[in-house]
């Protein structure tokens, strides 16, 4: 597959765009016309259509090469998005593996990875990557072994470490967040940064989540999806940060809807790590802007109705009070009452 | 949806490491490498028996990064079900076996400042593994290592010689035992306490540590428990509409197997959780063997683990 790299921003003139092909291989997150939390994990094998985001359980797309360049900015900006705590190092290179191993799988003409013993090679042709180190000596790497890998890697990384019956966040490298903080939650467990979702620790979903994932076995990573909107194609929409994107909200006119207002997906994945028994949590960020969702009829009537008859807690806890009766309003356009086939893939 | 990720494997070697424990070493037949897993882990071996085929779980005690192969110590148990005196009287250099993916319930906590292992007779096996990945990262360990007599005790002149003075043998019938007061009472903070081996060491372990104020995050115990034997029982599995059979040296998991229904399954030792099953009704008594349950689960009646527990009783019906 030849892939082309797009040139485009993710703050300021926002130049974001999805290729009629990048539209096709969104992993549109409704199954049905309407949404409440569940537990909604399945086996992340590849799925899908050819082409769409499932194929690979690693993903690598036309958005790579720019997002990596936005990535390296806000960690320059604010180096508090990339941290381990020190018990960590074994999960580092855990990852560092899985995350080499499964692009050269997905993609063996991008990335390659050979091996002699502990002398690896590493190269990463789309950023111009030649590497040969040792692995488990951090001092043959340019950063530690997360941070390596995951400024090559799209989505963000959390390394959740087992213990005591539950999960903990003790590692992570986060820029491209749906409005949380690494800094904030680094060391908490799983009931303690899930602690602001609302309804959903009412129907016991963290509970059964929680004892799911504390049995994830190796060779069997999980996937779900998630969902939120954002104003404007920005990937770095963090506490840190608000006071940059919280006003975009107010900017959404009637006019701008297809342009502005973007559906951000998030394919999370769950891998049990070998060496270190932790969990490695990808939560990688996927834009639809409303005038390319629309290019999928049933994908434009669903998210009419999904939106126009969610909850009010979750209208509230993802932000959408302002803008949301006005995106409704230029959706239902698009919603001619027919039904809707089962399931996430375009018709 | 079931992913089958068993790894079909022959027996490459069979060692004699003391009175009544063998060492058998699994390589994959497809050639390709075992994967990674992490000292205190355990694999399901499947073998086929004369009665079928059993499914019984073992610690890994090979190096944790070496793919080449995976290695078990087995010992021979004369009240067992039979598992371990097939792997001792039956099985065969050159047989085939299916191993699962490594799990582990018993790992290191990497925050430890100090691990301080306990081990008692064939119990030493997740220690292997964990001390060679200590070993590694430079961890500070010690182990206190019990065994019956000399003869009988596995692989304490390796792990003498390897490790030195950080390993402590006590010998019982040469009268030496663990002096768990001193030990459990002069240890630095961020010490993490492992103990597997015979219930009553474990009970013992973490009885004195709790009573010497140790923090209960600090203690990590592994206790498999083996199904026990019983009276044969009937099991009408409700979601599937089959009625089978449980035989009295089967577990109503393997029984469940042997008909042909996927159930969930981990550690098949009572521990893990994953075969927590719905009891729809019961005419008799459940006799509950695992360690997951919480008394008031186990009391109300409606939930067992069904690769430890049984019944004693006619039938049992479960949402399966």
């Amino acid at each position: 597959m030849n892939m082309v790299f797009n040139n485009e921003t993710f703050r300021d003139d926002f130049t974001f765009r999805n290729s009629p092909r990048g539209i096709k291989r969104f992993p549109f997150p409704f199954h049905e016309d309407k949404y409440m939390y569940a537990v909604n994990m399945e086996p992340h094998v590849p799925a899908g259509p050819s082409g769409h985001a499932y194929n690979a359980p690693i993903d690598v797309d036309e958005h790579y090469v720019s997002e990596m360049r936005d990535r390296a900015r806000v960690l320059k900006e604010d180096p508090l998005r990339c941290q381990a705590l020190p018990h960590m190092m074994a999960a580092q290179w855990d990852t560092l593996e899985l995350l080499m191993e499964q692009k050269v799988i997905g993609f063996p003409d991008l990335f390659s990875l050979t091996r002699d013993g502990d002398n690896w090679h590493w190269i990463n042709k789309p950023l111009g990557i030649d590497q040969r180190f040792v692995f488990g000596d951090v001092t043959t790497l340019p950063y530690e072994p997360m941070e390596y890998i995951t400024r090559q890697a799209q989505g963000d990384f959390c390394i959740v470490d087992q213990r005591d019956n539950q999960l903990w966040m003790d590692a992570g490298m986060v820029t491209t967040q749906a409005d949380w903080s690494l800094d904030f939650d680094i060391g908490m467990n799983f009931m303690e940064w899930h602690g602001p979702v609302p309804l959903a620790h009412q129907i016991g979903v963290f509970d059964r989540a929680l004892k799911f994932l504390l049995n994830l076995q190796q060779g069997k990573p999980v996937r779900r999806l998630n969902w939120t909107m954002t104003i404007n194609p920005r990937l770095d929409t963090s506490p840190e940060n608000y006071h940059k994107w919280g006003t975009d909200r107010l900017t959404v006119t009637a006019e701008n809807v297809g342009n502005k207002v973007h559906l951000r997906c998030e394919l999370q994945s769950l891998w049990r790590l070998p060496r270190s028994n932790a969990i490695l949590f990808v939560i990688r960020c996927y834009l639809l802007k409303m005038e390319e969702l629309v290019t999928e009829p049933k994908w434009a009537r669903r998210f009419h109705r999904v939106l126009r008859d969610l909850p009010a807690e979750l209208i509230d806890y993802k932000g959408l009070t302002r803008y949301r009766p006005t995106t409704v309003e230029w959706l239902s356009r698009f919603d001619d009452g027919k039904p809707t086939s089962p399931g996430i893939f375009p018709e | 949806m079931t992913i089958n990720t068993e790894m079909p494997c022959r027996v490459t070697a069979i060692t004699e490491v003391a009175e009544k424990v063998k060492r058998f070493r699994f390589e994959r037949i497809d050639g390709k490498p075992m994967p990674v897993f992490s000292g205190g882990a355990h694999v399901v071996v499947a073998f086929q028996t004369d009665s079928g085929l059993r499914r019984t779980p073992y610690s890994l005690m090979s190096v944790p990064g070496n793919t080449s192969g995976y290695e078990i110590s087995v010992l021979r148990v004369e009240q067992s079900r039979g598992g371990s005196h097939f792997l001792h009287d039956r099985l065969e250099l050159g047989d085939e076996v299916s191993l699962t993916q490594p799990v582990n319930l018993f790992p290191i906590d990497q925050r430890g400042k100090k691990h301080l292992l306990f081990a008692g007779g064939i119990g030493i096996t997740p220690f292997i593994a964990m001390m060679e990945q200590m070993q590694r990262d430079g961890e500070t360990f010690e182990l206190h290592y019990a065994i019956r007599d000399r003869k009988h005790g596995a692989y304490w002149q390796e792990l003498t010689a390897r490790y030195g003075s950080r390993v402590k043998l006590y010998v019982d019938a040469e009268k030496t035992f663990i002096p768990l007061d001193m030990v459990l009472g002069n240890q630095p903070l961020g010490t993490h306490l492992y103990v597997c081996g015979p219930g009553g060491m474990i009970d013992a372990v973490l009885g004195k540590a709790t009573a010497l104020g140790w923090p209960r995050p600090n203690l990590h115990f592994e206790r498999f428990l083996a199904p026990l034997p019983g009276d044969a029982f009937q099991a009408v599995l409700a979601r599937s509409g089959k009625t089978i059979a449980v035989g009295t040296h089967q577990s109503i998991l393997e029984a469940v197997e042997a008909n042909g229904v996927d159930a969930p399954y981990m550690c098949r030792g009572g521990a893990c959780g994953q075969c927590e099953t719905s009891v729809v009704s019961c005419n008799g008594q459940i006799l509950h063997n695992d360690i997951y349950l919480e008394p008031q689960d186990k009391a109300s009646g409606k939930k067992i683990m069904i690769c430890v527990s049984r019944i004693k009783g006619e039938q049992i019906t479960l949402d399966i």
